[in-house]
């Protein structure tokens, strides 16, 4: 039986005992997590040794799949399998906008995107929690415990809603989040920790779904990102639907249904990896509508995807006119995302900066690393250099005024956390409440900017209009989330504020979510279960491997046959999904080796003993 | 953490003047992140996290205020009981408003005719403008002559958002 160990509260239990941290990349289309493994960070790869997650999440019959079980039905299921759902955080069903894009059932409203799929309406939020949650239980089996902090990795450009999104669905997933980090800023840790390299640096970082550039600068042990830009609807699939596109006109196929479309997709994006190492690739495809069978050329792909290339060119200038350089003053450009192996975007990366890019690192794992490295430092393991990170906020925060103008209250990549407060007046004669309406974006006009959330100040003393002060302030946190709140200065009233979400979920919602997936705790109980009983199995492996190494010559032949055995059964038990099983092949190898267990003491002993002069036996 | 009631040049404890020794500063507000932030608390208990936070914005601001040219004129002016922001108060010298109203008109008809290389001529006139009026604003802050100072650091901030809409300006040429 285990005696579990309790530590006095706020203490580790030992000073070399290590907490358990990951560091997440939630990617558009591929998923990973890592940790700090002696001293190494290193992704974590499924039983067949694949270290990424597909994006995917499939509601099946038999229940949900994620990853590539799922992407394997996507075609067949279209309806239920949700892809690349990282487009919907934080979003309303009017920022879909070509929802025939998508094959899904969007269910009409206001707010949040839902989806009605076999297991009931989704949010973005909870089918980012199913992949989440994937990758914990993975981190789980192979760490041997408790997950005791996270990081998860968000596109810089996010704004609000779509990092809360991120942090609502890891609480949903059971993580204890540790910090949300900009991914171009945990692939800047991953270099930099390396290279140990000063000075300005540029992250172009261009996803699945989205693009960021960050300009940072290093020196000294800290990190300081001195701007960001992007576009958070801007990424590989968009490659990917322009070769769609370029094949249904080349063959004059007529329209697709879902489970087609979800098919050439597929092929598309094929042709498009392909084209990374090839100077053409076919596109073959038998669909109910028709068969495709084109073949794109290199210069073909390079010509249709220009615009696309252009559009990521446009926030590398703004980053840089906001962090007031030039590109002569970059030291370095590191290249993040699988899209960024497209050659046509590193032509234009190496013309645009003058220099070939930064290759160095896997660029679909560098994010995952950078935050595994930085969840290692936060959760308190105390191991290798030391660095402090400086983030920005990559979008200003204001509230609308009279005339629906955002007055800026916090201005984009202002160092944070922040805080900042401003004073508004009322309108009228006797007014006693006050709509505010906080927004993010650059744009003069509220409508062009994205908003964020309602909030009623009520029970404002009447006043002559222009006599009230109400004080606003703005609190951004290190994950670049914010709050705010409301006070009238005269009366000091504190404002009975009801924030209602633009697009996001309510407190309450989280908790029904919450206490749905305890539903699902049996189901957890037992994948922990396993998990314990597979580091049991490990750590008898290696025991037993290391006294065979040493003592070898205590066993005879068929004794040393009968513990390979049985090794070789805790091996292959272990690969497999049976506890039960699992624990009888243990037992088995613990029996085979007792005799053998028994020897190695007598002969430890007699080697303590010659090994020391009898008086200090005494 | 910190003391909240120090004024910022305490904080970083740096003099209280206009000419301000920017490594120090840089230096001074490296070290009080380094205990602050909240990245060194992430593991701490809610209260201690929540103070962090509010410590490491509070090094922020103060951060940011020291830094900026003309944020640093005007919170040195409010630490001496001076408004330099009061927006109702609009008096500038006539010669100078004239200077930047034909700077505006300028602009304005170097946009419309996307010149873009004009638009940059102004930009370094004005930020020109702005090291002598930044000269002149670090004479009479530091030679304590408070309403003169009061003066030049609001033509100073009018500079400075002379200077933003002409980079807006740009950056439209410059993105186009």
């Amino acid at each position: 039986m285990t005696l579990f160990q309790i530590s006095e509260p706020g203490e580790s239990p030992l000073p070399h005992a290590r907490k358990r941290a990951i560091g997440i990349d939630l990617g558009t289309t591929n998923s990973l997590v890592a940790t700090v493994r002696n001293g190494l960070a290193v992704v974590l790869p499924d039983d067949e040794g694949q270290p990424l997650v597909p994006s995917v999440v499939r509601y099946g019959e038999q229940g949900i799949d994620v990853g590539y079980s799922a992407l394997a039905r996507a075609a067949q299921d279209p309806g239920n399998t949700i892809v690349s759902v990282k487009r919907l955080m934080g979003r309303g069903l009017a920022d879909v906008g070509d929802d025939r894009r998508y094959p899904y059932r969007f269910v009409e409203g206001e707010g949040i995107i839902r989806i009605a799929t076999r297991a009931g309406v989704k949010t973005p939020v909870e089918i980012s929690a199913e992949i989440l949650q994937a990758l914990r239980k993975r981190a789980e089996a192979s760490l041997g415990g408790d997950i005791d902090g996270a990081i998860v990795t968000v596109p810089a450009y996010f704004d609000d809603a779509q990092r809360q999104a991120t942090k609502d669905a890891a609480r949903l997933a059971g993580l204890t989040v540790l910090r949300l980090l900009n991914e171009p800023t945990a692939a800047a840790i991953a270099y930099g920790l390396d290279n140990a390299s000063e000075g300005t640096y540029a992250v172009f970082d261009l996803g699945g779904g989205t693009f960021d550039i960050s300009i940072l600068k290093l020196s000294r042990g800290v990190f300081e990102v001195l701007a960001t830009n992007g576009d958070s609807a801007l990424g590989g699939d968009d490659f990917d639907h322009r070769v769609f596109c370029w094949a249904l006109e080349q063959t004059k196929v007529p329209p697709l249904s879902a489970a087609d479309a979800r098919q050439l997709m597929t092929r598309a994006r094929d042709a498009k990896e392909m084209l990374t190492g090839h100077d053409a690739a076919p596109i073959a495809a038998e669909l109910s509508a028709g068969t495709i069978d084109a073949m794109l050329t290199s210069a073909t792909f390079t010509d249709i995807t220009r615009t696309l290339v252009a559009k990521t060119l446009a926030p590398v200038k703004r980053a840089l006119r906001d962090a007031k350089l030039t590109p002569a003053d970059i030291k370095g450009v590191v290249l993040v995302g699988g899209a960024t192996r497209m050659p046509q975007i590193r032509r234009a990366v190496a013309e645009f900066f003058g220099q070939p890019p930064l290759t160095n690192l896997n660029p679909d794992e560098v994010v995952a690393i950078g935050a595994a490295i930085q969840a290692n430092k936060l959760v308190g393991n105390r191991d290798g250099a030391d660095w402090l990170l400086l983030d920005v906020i990559p979008l200003s925060l204001g509230i609308e005024t009279m005339g629906g103008l955002s007055e800026k209250i916090v201005p984009r990549n202002s160092t944070i956390p922040v805080a900042r407060a401003q004073e508004f007046t009322t309108f009228k004669d006797g007014q006693t409440a006050m709509a505010l309406h906080v927004v993010q974006g650059e744009r003069e006009k509220v409508s062009d900017c994205r908003s964020l959330a309602r909030f009623e100040l009520r029970g404002i003393p009447p006043m002559v209009a222009g006599a009230a002060r109400i004080r606003v302030s703005f609190d951004v946190d290190a994950d670049g989330l914010l709050s705010v709140s409301a006070r009238e200065q005269t009366t000091g009233l504190e404002a009975s504020i009801v924030v209602k979400p633009s697009y996001g979920l309510t407190d309450g919602e989280i908790a029904r979510m919450l206490q749905d997936s305890f539903a699902h705790a049996s189901d957890d109980a037992q994948a922990r279960a396993l998990a314990e009983a597979r580091v049991d199995a490990e750590r008898i492996i290696v025991a037993t491997q290391s006294a065979l190494a040493v003592d070898a010559d205590l066993l005879a032949g068929d004794e040393r046959a009968a513990i390979d055995r049985a090794l070789d059964d805790v091996r292959r038990m272990s690969d497999g999904d049976d506890r039960a099983a699992l624990a009888k092949a243990v037992a088995a190898l613990n029996n085979a080796t007792g005799a053998f267990a028994a020897r190695r003491m007598d002969r430890g002993v007699a080697r303590a003993l010659t090994g020391k002069r009898v008086d200090a036996l005494g | 953490m910190i003391d909240f009631s120090l004024n910022h040049f305490e904080l970083f404890g740096l003099p209280s003047r206009y000419r301000i020794d920017e490594t120090a500063l840089e230096h001074a507000y490296r070290t009080l992140q380094g205990n602050v932030h909240p990245d060194r608390h992430a593991a701490a208990g809610d209260a201690q996290k929540r103070h962090a936070l509010q410590a490491s914005a509070r090094v922020n601001e103060a951060y940011r205020t020291l830094s900026d040219p003309v944020a640093r004129a005007e919170y040195l002016l409010h630490v001496r009981g001076i408004d330099a922001t009061d927006e109702t108060d609009t008096k500038l010298p006539v010669a100078f408003l004239t200077r930047q109203l034909e700077r505006r008109e300028a602009a304005d008809e170097a946009a419309d005719a996307h010149d873009e290389a004009a638009l940059a001529a102004l930009s370094k006139d004005v930020a020109d403008d702005a090291v002598r009026l930044r000269a002149e604003v670090e004479r009479a802050l530091d030679g304590d002559d408070l309403p003169a100072a009061r003066s030049l650091v609001r033509e100073l901030r009018f500079l400075a958002k002379l200077a933003e809409d002409l980079d807006a300006l740009r950056a439209v040429e410059l993105d186009g």
